[in-house]
């Protein structure tokens, strides 16, 4: 998709891709029906990503109150969230955030009613049957379980990102 | 190259910004760039530049500049009473400055962001294939922050010879900068509004609230009630309307988040943001339904004026 010269960028979400398209060469509905063709072909499967394992310091502000939620133990939170291998299913939001998913559904919770004005850089986080990571200070609406000391934006490097769409992460419970 | 200008008084908010790195989305980070892509272009054609080149994008209040070479600038957007050596200069136009000349920025008249462009292009940090400064990742411009006093600016390459000065956009060729309607295409989550929340996002005024930056304005007006399950991320263009569990609707801006879950209920069309990019805190605005072949046209017509500037 990207290779076409009336295209400029082509995002891949969950359930959909973006294309962000120049309008002097192509019209929307021609451009429609070659994606249109493009997704019948049905491409064989992406090799699987690259796996990152990311320690996390399972100390997380909201830890306990998931917990209680859940009716689980806070161990038994950390031993369902470091358990599946996530994949990365979308970059976006802020510069380095990767969605990840799917959270196993014992841990499945709505967003906070009230997000946090600002959420530090490094904090691990659930939502719906999603994870993720803040890669850098900003607001947010997860549950924070846990940090990690691994960057997630890297501003000098192209991309800025160490995770990119399609890629695998395990998480594993660290001390520090 | 050359040093051609100093920074006296740097203004409340202003930046070195192109036409973005629209290449980025796909990393997560934003397009971002100049707020204003038309009045940006403008400046830069109407200086004998490549409409890419970086400008100044100046907000709510413009800078002082001392040249230290002779150059020749152009300021476009908003409407500020535009002083050289305490003499007034037209916008949109050409302007020669010699060594030692001082340009001021006087008071606003009307529109939100002010673009000078300088001939020959403005030298900055590029970062991730754009020279638009990006302040949460403190890259690009001015090693990626706002301009300060004491800063100096240098041109890109040399100027094209001679630097003609003079070239002028005519008000009838500009946007309808006061005229804030926002025509918009529906979104592909109109349907979660109700056939009221729908008349009342075509119908009703909105209004810029005091959260609004380059990221994106939130509208005071009618709540918006939206109906459906929870979405799955997207990715996201400037100028889509969304409207989160609350209600109110935000209007995506240059800086806007790549992705996000929140219903789109509308799209402002390109030729339309130039007027948003103007609009402060407090203006009045109503979104007014175009289908999407009436965008295209609108979009030419822009670029028709455009034209106007590169035909000599």
């Amino acid at each position: 998709m990207k290779k076409r010269r009336d295209v400029r960028q082509a995002v891949a979400g969950y359930t959909g891709v973006t294309v962000h398209f120049d309008p002097d060469q192509t019209t929307p509905d021609a451009l429609g029906a070659a994606i249109k063709r493009l997704a019948a072909k049905r491409p064989p499967m992406a090799e699987p990503g690259r796996l990152h394992r990311i320690p996390v310091v399972y100390e997380g502000p909201d830890l306990e109150e998931v917990a209680a939620r859940l009716k689980l133990s806070p161990e038994q939170i950390v031993e369902i969230h470091s358990t599946p291998i996530y994949r990365v299913f979308l970059l976006g939001f802020v510069p380095g955030w990767a969605y990840l998913g799917p959270l196993p559904e014992e841990l499945e919770l709505p967003r906070r009613h009230v997000p946090r004005t600002q959420v530090p850089a490094g904090s691990v986080a659930i939502a719906g049957r999603q994870t993720g990571i803040y890669p850098l200070p900003t607001p947010g609406g997860w549950h924070l379980i846990g940090r990690t000391s691994v960057k997630l934006f890297l501003p000098d490097s192209d991309p800025p990102s160490l995770f990119r769409a399609g890629d695998r992460v395990k998480f594993f419970a660290s001390k520090s | 190259m050359t040093t051609v200008l100093r920074v006296i008084e740097p203004g409340l908010f202003t930046t070195v910004q192109d036409l973005g790195r629209p290449q980025a989305i796909a990393a997560g980070v934003p397009s971002g760039g100049v707020m204003d892509r038309f009045a940006h272009r403008a400046a830069n054609l109407v200086v004998g530049n490549a409409e890419a080149d970086a400008t100044l994008e100046c907000t709510l209040t413009g800078p002082h500049l001392v040249a230290e070479h002779s150059c020749l600038v152009a300021i476009t957007g908003a409407d500020f009473d535009l002083r050289v050596n305490g003499q007034v200069v037209p916008t949109w136009t050409g302007i020669f400055l010699g060594q030692g000349d001082h340009l001021t920025f006087g008071a606003r008249r009307a529109g939100g962001r002010a673009y000078v462009a300088l001939a020959g292009g403005i030298e900055a940090d590029r970062w991730l294939g754009s020279a638009s400064t990006y302040l949460l990742a403190a890259r690009g411009g001015v090693h990626g922050r706002t301009l300060k006093a004491g800063d100096q600016i240098s041109t890109a390459r040399e100027a094209a010879r001679p630097m003609v000065s003079g070239h002028h956009l005519v008000e009838r060729s500009r946007p309808e900068y006061a005229d804030h309607t926002l025509f918009a295409i529906a979104g592909p989550h109109v349907k979660r509004l109700d056939p009221e929340g729908r008349g009342a996002l075509f119908g009703a005024a909105f209004k810029v609230s005091r959260e609004a930056d380059r990221m994106g304005y939130r509208l005071d007006g009618p709540r918006l009630a939206t109906s459906g399950a929870e979405l799955l991320s997207f990715g996201l263009a400037a100028g889509a309307v969304q409207v989160p569990q609350g209600g109110q609707p935000i209007l995506l801006m240059a800086d806007h988040q790549t992705a996000g879950g929140y219903p789109v209920v509308a799209t402002v069309v390109s030729a339309s943001m130039p007027v948003a990019a103007q609009m402060i805190p407090g203006d009045e605005l109503h979104f007014k339904e175009v289908t999407l072949e009436r965008a295209r046209l609108m979009r030419l017509s822009l670029a028709a004026a455009l034209d106007t500037l590169r035909r000599r």
